[in-house]
């Protein structure tokens, strides 16, 4: 079987998230890559070095600068036909791009796959993660998102892809991108670090959140994480958001500060290695799924246990 | 301009999830059934942009069993002006869901189709995209923020890194997130009106759409249950485990 994954990168580098979408890609046969972007060459040779890669089809334009989804899949529709599978990370871009791919190609994606069962038989989550489906796919291509933290990373180097230009329509004409505010963190990005330190709605506000969840973080040089409720009330911004509707992690250490672990918030951790819940709530949800928990005021024990690790 | 919405009927978001044991689905006998939130929020910003005077009907649509009449009942107390209902009882896969939604744009003529991101129940997370694909549309998915100017609308995007704006030209086909709006309740008064707002039941036959799935789901089971944790006593002995897993 041949495959296309789709690579996320900024033009310049490649992103973490395509790594594992490659390892997933390999499973299924010969792994070929898309980098659609705009002087984007640099990436495209960041691409060529993965692990396993056979071919990089590079289309660079500045229809495809951002990535939108309606100039990029036309593009990747018009190289499956030499495909069998086409597969990307699920990230927000992937999620954007690939079901518009699936639709022009008639075919169903199969989104977030957890594993490979077979050449056409995936699992995945469905129910906020309660209940995990085997689907078997009957139609003639693939199609297929896959979950970050469900498959190794392939190694970024010691791949020897052959680069090959290629070219699609260009700008479809009826959408273009007016900027961009992306949060600024000198902390490990979330969904690829090793420990988070995850706050909740007992935070009571930005400062709070400010001042006992981050010095935490810092002794563990772990990602920043927040429930939906911190969120919403504003203590950080949206991309920190863990959860069903926001990044699914799986780091080896996840310690979840006056978090209650609503059904939601669970779908995007608790397939974390291992869980600490702090809480003083004695029957709260989070308990059920934490390995070591204790139950406390975090006011008082946050700022002791940064100070004692 | 006119504003279609389509709404699923769900799980309640609060209810959890139980596995049958035989592996074939999720027990949804005598569960609580609700409007997707995702698509609340659809219903709310469609009736925001007409209470701004850019649109001059909201058009609510569902394709599920009757029930989802119900769903369609609210949609149209909280503001919607009438409903279609395409009825089956097969369960509907998102590839043919907007083969339907398709026929049903081209028959509306809307200037907007506002949808949920994603419905939690199959998680899926592809409606919109995949109707966007087949009218040919753009998309301004995971919507925070939807600005109508003229003939086009802006779109301000949730992306893993933070947020980003597009611009679209209209017609266009926009899903939301979380956090686009507050979606308002259905007072009383509203829930007895709705009753009078018209309300079309179709078929997917009368769309020409084959709801035949291309996914056959063989198996679901319960995800693996995690090992009972302990509880610490307090921070000097959480402090002990935290260095014992090697991270600090």
């Amino acid at each position: 079987m041949k495959t296309l994954v789709l690579v996320e990168h900024d033009n310049a580098s490649v992103k973490d998230a395509t790594l594992s979408a490659v390892t997933a890609a390999a499973k299924l046969g010969e792994v070929h890559l898309l980098v659609a972007g705009s002087g984007c060459s640099a990436a495209a040779e960041a691409a060529a070095k993965i692990e396993g890669v056979g071919k990089v089809h590079v289309a660079d334009d500045p229809a495809y600068e951002h990535q939108l989804a309606e100039n990029v899949a036309p593009l990747a529709a018009e190289l499956m036909k030499d495909h069998d599978a086409f597969l990307a990370p699920a990230t927000t871009t992937g999620k954007n791009i690939a079901p518009r791919v699936a639709a022009l190609l008639d075919v169903m994606q199969i989104s977030d796959i957890l594993s490979i069962e077979g050449e056409k038989t995936f699992t995945r989550p469905i129910y906020a993660g309660n209940a995990i489906a085997t689907v078997e796919s009957s139609d003639p291509k693939l199609v297929i998102t896959v979950r970050g933290t469900a498959f190794d990373k392939a190694g970024a180097e010691g791949g020897s892809g052959t680069v090959e230009a290629v070219s699609g329509a260009g700008d479809a004409g009826i959408s273009s991108f007016v900027g961009q505010e992306l949060a600024k963190s000198e902390r490990p990005e979330l969904t690829s670090a090793k420990v988070i330190v995850s706050g909740g709605r007992a935070l009571k506000d930005a400062a709070t959140f400010e001042e006992y969840i981050m010095p935490l973080a810092d002794k563990l040089g772990a990602g920043v994480g927040a429930s939906r409720a911190a969120v919403d009330a504003g203590y950080v911004p949206n991309d920190y958001q863990v959860g069903q509707t926001g990044k699914i992690v799986a780091p080896e250490v996840y310690i979840a500060i006056g978090i209650s672990g609503a059904i939601q918030h669970l779908a995007g951790m608790k397939d974390s290695k291992t869980i600490i819940a702090i809480n003083k709530d004695e029957d709260a949800p989070i308990f059920q799924v934490a390995d070591i928990g204790l139950v406390a005021d975090l006011f008082k024990v946050v700022p002791e246990l940064t100070e004692k690790l | 301009m006119k504003i279609l919405v389509p709404v699923k009927r769900v799980i309640d978001y609060n209810v959890k999830p139980r596995v049958k044991a035989d592996g074939t689905g999720v027990d949804l006998a005598n569960v609580k059934m609700s409007m997707n939130p995702f698509d609340e929020i659809a219903v709310e910003e469609a009736l925001r942009i007409k209470e701004a005077g850019k649109a001059e009907e909201v058009v609510a649509v569902s394709i599920g069993p009757a029930k989802a009449q119900e769903t369609l009942r609210t949609a149209l107390a909280m503001g919607a002006d009438r409903a279609i209902l395409v009825q089956t009882d097969d369960e509907v896969e998102p590839l043919a869901v907007a083969k339907i939604l398709k026929a049903i744009y081209e028959a509306e003529q809307p200037g907007l189709v506002i949808l949920g991101k994603q419905a939690i129940d199959d998680d899926s997370n592809q409606t919109g995209q995949m109707l966007a694909a087949l009218t040919g549309r753009p998309q301004g998915t995971f919507a925070n923020d939807v600005e109508i100017d003229g003939e086009s609308v802006t779109v301000k995007r949730e992306i893993d890194g933070g947020l980003e704006t597009v611009k679209l030209t209209l017609p266009a086909i926009v899903t939301t997130d979380l956090r686009l709006n507050e979606p308002r309740y259905a007072s009383l008064p509203n829930i007895m009106k709705a009753k009078q707002k018209p309300l079309d039941t179709k078929s997917p036959a009368d769309y020409g759409v084959d709801t035949a799935p291309r996914l056959k789901t063989t198996n679901v089971s319960e995800p693996p249950v995690r090992q009972a944790g302990v509880k610490v006593a307090d921070v000097d002995e959480l402090v002990a485990k935290i260095k014992a897993l090697g991270i600090a």
